[in-house]
């Protein structure tokens, strides 16, 4: 039972390697999200391996976090066609839903990132209707500072909490 | 047996929670030489005494300069030979004795070394989880008769102490001792700010999903929702007759600015700019809040009438300007500057703009000025870990406070509260 725990969180940590190099994870095409529901049968390479581009697929697409640069909350040219694909798959799925969680980087006041991983989360929200969402669909929240994966005072730790995270809370 | 009992206790009381070790740096120019004689009773106890609570509250002022007794060990008026003390302005001198029933008597003098006169003298019987509370009502006389400034010993802080996922919202002894848990949750908590009175604490709980406003009672610690709707509900701060509380919400898209009563009711929004307007405090004639706001395309330190209006750019220097909150006597504003990538504590004034940073920089952030308006709270780091931090408010003296356990954050130093 301990190794099967153990497996599932190191395929995790591979899975989430593969998708938080920022910049890399984004310009890649969105990988079936067959395996990412159920993670124990998924070995990291299929996701990695994976190259057909999605439009509109049954589960809901991979890519789960966009980034941003720090202090800006607008979503990036590069994590468009990612977030859009969300869009498209809850304008399909009219059930599913999804809460987008803004996250920051340290380099502030609690409150600023507070308000900045709320702005975050308000872009995406808004792009993911512009793209057939229904607004009910979505809910918003903001961690700020609070919640990051990393506390290193370094661009590599700060690239990864500057970040708004797409959470299917249902329909996936 | 009862009297033994009594005396390890006194001493369990005192040597409580000396895992905190206080470190000093910098001096103040004009600074008041004080002695401070250790008081007899005190010979035989362990870890802190009244005599080094004392000594540490004053010495962390920036004010005093404290001189060693050398040997000279009087604890009566009658055994003070005021020849013998050259170049020392005050002395101090006292005593505690242990009482039946557990109790102590403390008695302590402040003399007047250059006219050879008594300035205060105070005697009080007390439990023995009350002699820290008597050090700094002592350490609190002798500032104020000496530096005509009300002190700030005994006044509280408030501040969130994180140990992995553990967050403990904290009430503390403005030394940093004493600790005292209001809340415990698995949640982030964030922005303590006290009422005028003392007698509450609103603050940030993640413990519904989001942040939303709670204020809770420290005296019964019971607790109410100030604010919870859809989004964030963040950064409380209360006016200064106690009436009514500035809010930031983002119900309506951006974090913009609001007011709320007390009660909860009757809110009303004040900024409506669709940046990020965050941060507010009242100034301490409640008719302005100074808060932080990236409307002009960086974060900046604004100011705008209580019933809402044009907002007013205050700082220009640094890539960014945080947290402000004015000093007592409404003249300044302390906030935290980011720029060229550290975080620095600076101070500007309001009439003349002028800006001046207090801290050599670090990860500097969440100022807050003492009640008297002399030292300056906040939040620093040392070994990776989240310390508090004072410095006097010219920047002369600085001192960490290093506690044992945790991730300290969000310090927010609280009113005098009437005994």
């Amino acid at each position: 039972m301990k190794r099967i725990i153990l497996s599932v969180v190191l395929v995790n940590l591979l899975a989430a390697c593969a998708s938080e190099a920022p910049k890399e994870a984004v310009t890649e095409p969105a990988a079936p999200a067959a395996e990412a529901a159920a993670p124990v049968a998924a070995p990291a390479e299929t996701a990695q391996t994976a190259t057909e581009p999605v439009a509109a697929t049954e589960t809901a697409p991979q890519v789960r976090s966009v980034y941003f640069p720090f202090d800006v909350d607008a979503v990036q040219e590069a994590d468009r066609a990612a977030v859009q694909e969300h869009g498209a798959y809850l304008a399909k799925n009219s059930d599913a839903k999804v809460r987008v969680e803004g996250n920051c980087d340290e380099r502030g006041s609690s409150e600023y990132n507070l308000g900045l991983g709320q702005r975050r989360a308000n872009n995406v929200k808004k792009m993911l209707v512009l793209s057939g969402a229904k607004a009910s669909q979505i809910q918003t929240i903001s961690f700020g500072k609070e919640k990051s994966r990393c506390a290193e005072h370094n661009e590599a730790c700060w690239s990864q909490n500057r970040r708004a995270d797409i959470v299917y809370t249902s329909g996936k | 047996m009862r009297f033994l009992g009594g005396i390890i206790l006194l001493c369990a009381a005192l040597s409580a929670r000396a895992d905190l070790t206080i470190e000093i740096t910098g001096a103040g120019e004009h600074q008041i030489p004080i002695s401070l004689v250790r008081f007899s009773g005190e010979e035989q106890m362990a870890g802190q005494t009244i005599s080094s609570v004392v000594s540490s509250d004053l010495t962390r002022t920036g004010l005093f300069n404290l001189i060693d007794p050398a040997g000279r060990a009087p604890h009566e008026p009658s055994e003070v030979n005021y020849g013998e003390w050259p170049g020392v302005d005050a002395l101090v001198i006292g005593k505690v004795q242990a009482l039946e029933g557990g109790r102590v008597e403390v008695r302590f003098r402040l003399l007047d070394m250059v006219r050879r006169t008594e300035l205060v003298a105070l005697a009080v019987t007390a439990n023995q989880d009350q002699l820290r509370a008597i050090a700094h009502r002592v350490a609190d006389l002798i500032f104020e008769k000496l530096t005509g400034s009300p002190g700030v010993f005994s006044t509280r802080i408030a501040y969130v102490n994180r140990e992995g996922k553990k967050y403990r919202l904290v009430v503390a002894d403005s030394d940093g001792y004493g600790e005292q848990t209001l809340l415990a949750l698995n949640e982030p908590i964030m922005s303590p700010a006290w009422s005028p009175d003392g007698s509450q604490i609103a603050y940030v709980s993640f413990e519904r999903g989001h942040a939303s406003v709670f204020v809770q009672s420290l005296a019964t610690t019971q607790r109410r929702v100030m604010a919870d709707f859809p989004g964030s509900n963040s950064a409380p701060a209360w006016s200064p007759d106690g009436k009514q509380l500035a809010l930031v919400l983002t119900r309506d898209g951006s974090s913009q600015l609001y007011l709320v009563r007390a009660d909860g009711r009757d809110l009303r929004r004040i900024t409506f700019s669709g940046a990020i307007d965050t941060e507010p405090c009242f100034t301490p004639d409640g008719k302005y809040l100074l808060f932080t706001s990236d409307r002009g395309g960086s974060a900046q330190i604004y100011r705008v009438p209580v019933e809402g209006g044009a907002a007013e750019r205050l700082t220009f220097e640094g890539d960014n300007n945080f947290s402000p909150r004015p000093s007592p006597d409404g003249k300044t504003f302390v906030f935290s500057q980011f720029t060229g990538g550290l975080f620095y504590i600076a101070v500007q004034d309001l009439a003349n703009q002028q800006m001046q940073t207090l801290t050599s920089g670090g990860w500097h952030m969440k100022p807050s000025y003492a009640p008297n308006g002399k030292l300056v709270l906040f939040a620093t780091e040392s070994q990776g870990r989240g310390i508090l931090a004072t410095v006097s408010s010219d920047g002369r003296v600085r001192q960490k406070m290093v506690a044992q356990r945790g991730d300290i954050r969000e310090p927010m130093w609280g009113p005098f509260v009437k005994q």
